[in-house]
């Protein structure tokens, strides 16, 4: 259990792949998003039939979650897999298939939102075949990912997998049986699910709030374990904490669903404990924050010289907050406001942005030199660039959607001094006129710093002045 | 607690299973109850199927994504029921697969959106939102004014649905193409007879895009728009009907 | 307290002891989870159980208690607290709302406070509800008529536009107001042009013949009166102003109404909003300016 061991040939081939798909999909995603922010500061900007608002926000948040936040996932689980059970991947082809696999998933998925075959769930909108081939994937995802596991040369399984495999598991859980639908024929587009109404309303959101739970938050928690300590190069916080609020995260998360449907026609036993849930999940959800930056005592230092390990970070500082913030969203009186509103997509970008796409930048940028077997990034100057124009566009993007949000809300619940509404719907409209131009533009400078990426990791790979030796 | 962690820590197949566990309870106690019917769907009289040309109508509004931008839910609080009406029932959307409660108003609420405006607004409105509301950020969907509604198959997406618990007869399978043709007003006073035996009084027979001879998906979509939010009968709801005690035996 | 233990060190920076795992350089500090955390975990946990106890929270085996749950020590529901918050607006408004309920309507208009507070209900109901049609300042667009004018198809006063709130124009409602001009399709292109010509007449005082006049008495009087000043009663528009509602103002769109007649459907709003906001926005839209 030293260094001295003899380090076996790992695939990073497979890596390889999965991080240019990530960086491919980031730049996708994060146009559809610009393009639909745009469209709603412009309603000029849709197009039909194939590029109206409603067609591209599912291709948004499927490019960003799936494609951009999956293909992140894949490469960083196969990497930090290999490496902390010390064996190579179990199964290489398979591996392969994967990522073939999962790129025709995307595809096909993304084809289907501009020609109007949806499921229209959010999240879950791809129809059944799209549905049926990701399952095949994922369960070889999950054969790979265990398998590789029991053959590891380690004698413990690192918290980084813990939450990898949780992610893997549970996603194929919550996707099997939110899935479930009968097409209308076996050579139709169309299906209808099994669920419906209510019932449709509870799984659904149960399926919703653990794939931000276990993709965004619990993957994401995997890939924060290996590369901030890595990068830090200082030893976990605490142990002891890794195993408390790993269980007790997966546990409390599962429970917190219905809080995206408070107020509603769900029983109101059924909301309640999507909200008590929701408010102990906070601890847990902080109790990787603090492990995370604890990590960092005795290396502080390094965060002036290493924009890497900033990205990473600034990250955990936004996972921190947008963990707060959801607790405080599922009180049900806040929720009485929120829902519905701007506040709501506020709320999401900090965590996507803040947490889920910067936790990402940084483990991109430490592993392109490594896969490429580069000695350091073509510049960390750029990646100093990208860091700050994109954080300036996250505050630009979730302040204006803050103010929006809480706007929007106050002035749909306003009574005038007689006891009249004073505000009729179409007036809120055309309030939050001002702040969709203003997160547009955040989606512009975010946008801008992924492009200063690209171009970064381009010069990384193809300057080959100085071979490297391959270490770790 | 320490030693028992390494247990897991040291196998991988352990692990897994204690994931599943872990993930399954809370899920199980949200969920399973809710199955439950006569605790979760209010008893209201008036819901029914939706026709087979609502029902092509609620397939348009899915594929256009409609429900990123417009909920189908009041909440209970009071500017919403002032502004939309009275608050959705769970019964109100029993036969919505999927449901349609939405997550964002970027668009007003249009749960009880049936009847509030007239058909011929809303083909002007679906072709071009900003004629009419200047303020509008909604996209206009003129090409649904040229498009035929898809109801080839529309028999087999009752028949589907059927499967699904939704209580489609064999007859309305059977008879979904007339039906929808009947309905945007493409049939005779038989035709209409039948139609209300099957689906009872409470349907709109128009030609909600005002064309003759063609049913195009603005007749669907209108004619889906036009039925939300009108088929319970809410009058006299009360809410306390939802309190079950055991009766002393 | 852990097994393998064979590796394990004390951190130099920290001083804290290492687990004595390793992987792939990483090492874990033996820190316990900071008291504060563990503290605020217990908090939410026993706030949780505070609030269980308070509100409806756990489904039951038997499906008692309400929709099939706990119901909690002060009976709460969501539709409780709704009626709760809803007197708070409805006191708002009660004293002026008994005042306007009471008094007709006449009385309401030579009562300066009711009159206010019937125009502040009326507009707030016209925002979210009527304009969508007859656009934000009422001034209506083709096809939806102007409510700020003079030119009413169905009476411009307090009383007919409270009907047509309340009933609708060509609606399901029993009590609506409907009529249709018939299509006079297939008459002689001479005649429909010459009809055209004699009504563009009477608002622009252009030529006619006689025989566009005779016609036009024959056909259109019943419904268009003498010189088409129209008829409220059957909602036939006045053609003698040349404020149209459907058509162009020009004698090809005079013709296409006769051939083609155009009709609007104005909703009925009986049952969708309540009395006493029906006769607020009768009242709010007289006011506008057009009111007889
Ligand atoms: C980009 C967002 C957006 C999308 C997508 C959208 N709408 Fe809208 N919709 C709006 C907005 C904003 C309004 C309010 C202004 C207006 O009446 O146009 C509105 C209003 C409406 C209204 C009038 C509601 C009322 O009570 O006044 C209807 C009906 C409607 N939309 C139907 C649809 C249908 C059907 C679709 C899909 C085919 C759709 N909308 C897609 C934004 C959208
Ligand atoms: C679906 C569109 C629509 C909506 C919504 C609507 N109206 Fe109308 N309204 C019409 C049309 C069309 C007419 C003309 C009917 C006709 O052609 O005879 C009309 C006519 C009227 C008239 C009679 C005008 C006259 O000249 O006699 C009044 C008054 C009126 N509306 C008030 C209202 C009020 C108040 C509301 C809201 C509570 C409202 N309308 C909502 C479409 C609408
Ligand atoms: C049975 C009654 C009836 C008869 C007969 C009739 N009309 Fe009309 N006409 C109406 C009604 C009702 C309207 C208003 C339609 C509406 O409110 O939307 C109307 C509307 C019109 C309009 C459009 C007004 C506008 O503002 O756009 C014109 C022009 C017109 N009629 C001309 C004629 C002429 C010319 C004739 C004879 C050839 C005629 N009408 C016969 C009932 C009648
Ligand atoms: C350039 C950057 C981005 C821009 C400009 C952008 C813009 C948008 C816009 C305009 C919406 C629709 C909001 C609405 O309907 O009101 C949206 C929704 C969403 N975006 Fe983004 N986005 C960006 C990046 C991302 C990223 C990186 C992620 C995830 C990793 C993400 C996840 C989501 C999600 C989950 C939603 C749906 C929110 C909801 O339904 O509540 N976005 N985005
Ligand atoms: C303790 C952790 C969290 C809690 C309790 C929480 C709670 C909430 C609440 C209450 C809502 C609003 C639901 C509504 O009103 O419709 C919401 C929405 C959302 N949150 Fe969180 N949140 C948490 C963390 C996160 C994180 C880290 C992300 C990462 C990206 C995230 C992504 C989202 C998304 C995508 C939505 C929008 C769902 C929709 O489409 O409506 N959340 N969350
Ligand atoms: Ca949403
Ligand atoms: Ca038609
Ligand atoms: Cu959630």
């Amino acid at each position: 259990m030293n260094k001295s061991l003899a380090v076996p040939e790992y695939n990073d081939e497979i890596v390889k792949k999965f991080t240019v798909a990530s960086v491919f999909w980031a730049i996708i995603g994060f146009c559809a998003g610009l393009y639909i922010a745009l469209q709603m500061a412009f309603p000029g900007l849709n197009f039909e039939p194939y590029f109206t608002f409603g067609r591209l926000r599912p291709l948004h948040t499927s490019a960003v979650i799936f494609a951009f936040g999956g293909n992140v996932l894949f490469a960083t689980s196969y990497f930090v897999v290999q490496r902390t059970c010390r064996t190579r991947i179990w199964g290489s082809r398979l591996a392969n298939f994967t990522f073939w696999g999962y790129q025709v998933f995307i595809v096909m998925a993304a084809l289907g939102y501009v020609f109007g075959v949806t499921q229209g769930k959010e999240y879950a909108e791809p129809e059944w075949y799209a549905d049926l081939w990701l399952t095949i994937v994922w369960v070889v995802y999950l054969i790979v990912y265990l398998m590789t596991l029991t053959k590891r040369e380690e004698p413990h399984i690192y918290v980084a997998n813990w939450f990898f495999l949780a992610f893997i598991v549970t996603v194929a859980v919550l996707h099997l049986v939110n899935g479930i639908s009968v097409p209308v024929s076996l050579t139709s587009f169309k299906s209808y699910p099994l669920w419906g109404g209510v019932q449709n309303a509870m799984i659904q959101w149960w399926y919703g709030h653990n794939a931000v739970g276990f993709f965004l938050t619990a993957g994401f928690l995997g890939i924060m374990y290996y590369f901030v300590p890595k990068r830090a190069n200082r030893p976990v916080y605490s142990y002891r904490l890794s195993i408390l609020h790993f269980w007790s995260l997966i546990f409390i998360y599962i429970w917190a669903g219905p809080h995206h449907l408070h107020y509603t026609a769900l029983p109101d036993w059924a909301q309640t404990l999507g909200m008590t849930f929701s408010i102990i999940l906070w601890m847990p959800s902080w109790g990787g924050m603090i492990n995370g930056l604890m990590t960092l005592s005795g290396a502080w230092h390094k965060l002036r010289e290493d924009p890497v390990l900033k990205f990473m970070i600034v990250s955990l500082a936004f996972y921190g907050m947008s963990t707060f913030e959801g607790p405080v969203m599922a009180i049900k009186e806040v929720n009485a406001l929120s829902h519905y509103t701007d506040w709501t997509i506020g709320h999401v970008h900090s965590g996507a942005l803040g947490w889920v796409a910067f936790i990402s930048f940084g483990a991109i940028y430490h592993l392109v030199p490594k896969l490429w077997k580069r000695k350091e990034l073509y510049s960390l100057k750029l990646v100093n660039a990208h860091l700050w124009i994109a954080t300036i566009g996250i505050v630009f993007y979730i302040s204006a959607m803050w103010i929006a949000g809480v706007m929007q809300g106050l002035m749909w619940r306003s009574y005038d001094s007689l006891g009249y509404l004073e505000y009729s719907f179409v007036e809120t409209v055309m309030a939050m006129h001002p702040y969709y131009i203003i997160r547009a533009l955040g989606g512009v400078l975010f946008l801008i710093g992924a492009l200063i990426m690209v171009y970064n990791l381009w010069k990384t790979v193809a300057t080959n002045d100085d071979k490297a030796q391959f270490v770790s | 607690m320490l030693n028992k962690h390494s247990k897991i820590e040291k196998n991988s197949i352990l692990m897994l299973v204690c994931v599943v566990i872990a993930i399954s309870v809370g899920g199980l106690i949200e969920i399973v109850p809710l199955f439950r019917v006569e605790t979760t769907i209010e008893p209201i009289k008036g819901i029914r199927p939706y026709t087979p040309l609502e029902l092509a109508g609620q397939d348009i509004y899915i594929r256009e994504g409609c429900y990123g931008c417009h909920s189908q839910q009041i909440r209970p609080l009071r500017d919403e029921v002032e502004r939309y009406g009275h608050y959705s029932l769970a019964a109100e959307s029993m036969y919505d697969h999927p449901f349609q409660w939405g997550s964002k108003r970027t668009g007003p609420d249009l749960a009880r959106v049936g009847g509030k405006y007239s058909d011929d607004w809303h083909v002007g409105h679906m072709i071009n939102p900003q004629e009419f509301v200047p303020e509008s950020i909604m996209p206009s969907y003129s090409a649904m004014e040229s498009r035929d509604a898809n109801l080839v198959d529309i028999g087999a997406h009752l028949a589907t649905l059927k499967l699904v618990g939704v209580p489609y007869t064999d007859s309305m399978i059977e008879n979904a193409y007339d039906d929808a043709m009947t309905q945007a007003q493409e049939g005779n006073s038989e035709s209409e007879s039948a139609l209300f035996e099957r689906y009872g009084k409470n349907i709109n027979i128009r030609n909600f895009d005002g064309k003759k001879g063609v049913v195009s998906e603005l007749d669907a979509i209108i004619a889906y728009l036009q039925v939300l939010g009108t088929m319970a009968n809410l009058k006299d709801y009360d809410p306390d009907i939802l309190i079950k005690e055991t009766s002393p035996e | 307290m852990i097994q393998d233990d064979k590796d394990k060190h004390i951190d130099e920076f920290s001083g804290i002891e290492t687990t004595g795992h390793e992987w792939d350089g990483i090492k874990e500090l033996n820190n316990p989870s900071p008291r504060w955390w563990v503290w605020l975990f217990i908090v939410t946990i026993v706030w949780a159980i505070g609030y269980w106890y308070v509100y409806p929270a756990w489904p039951t085996f038997s499906g008692d208690g309400f929709r099939g749950g706990t119901q909690g020590r002060i009976n709460w529901t969501q539709y409780k607290q709704l009626e709760e918050s809803q007197n708070e607006i409805l006191s708002r408004r009660a004293e002026n709302l008994e005042q306007f309920q009471k008094n007709s309507i006449e009385d309401v208009m030579k009562h300066p406070q009711l009159f206010a507070f019937a125009v502040a209900g009326g507009k707030s109901a016209f925002k979210e509800n009527c304009a969508g049609c007859h656009g934000s300042g009422a001034a209506g667009a083709r096809g939806y008529p102007n409510l700020n004018d003079d030119d009413w198809l169905w009476g411009g006063s307090i009383e007919n536009i409270y009907l047509t709130i309340k009933y609708g124009i060509r609606t399901d409602n029993p009590k609506t107001r409907a009529s249709t001009m018939p299509s006079f399709k297939g008459m002689q292109e001479e005649d429909l042009k010459q009809i055209a010509a004699y009504v563009m007449s009477l608002s622009k005082g252009w030529r006619y013949t006689a025989e566009g006049k005779t016609k036009y008495e024959q056909m259109c009087l019943f419904c268009h009166g003498q010189d088409g000043v129209g008829n409220p009663s059957l909602g036939a528009a006045n053609i003698s102003d040349s404020i149209w509602l459907h058509v162009e103002d020009s004698n090809p769109g005079i013709v296409s109404q006769i051939e083609n007649p155009k009709h609007g459907v104005m909703p009925a709003w009986e049952g969708r909003l309540d009395d006493a906001t029906i006769k607020q926005l009768a009242i709010y839209v007289h006011s506008l300016g057009g009111g007889e």
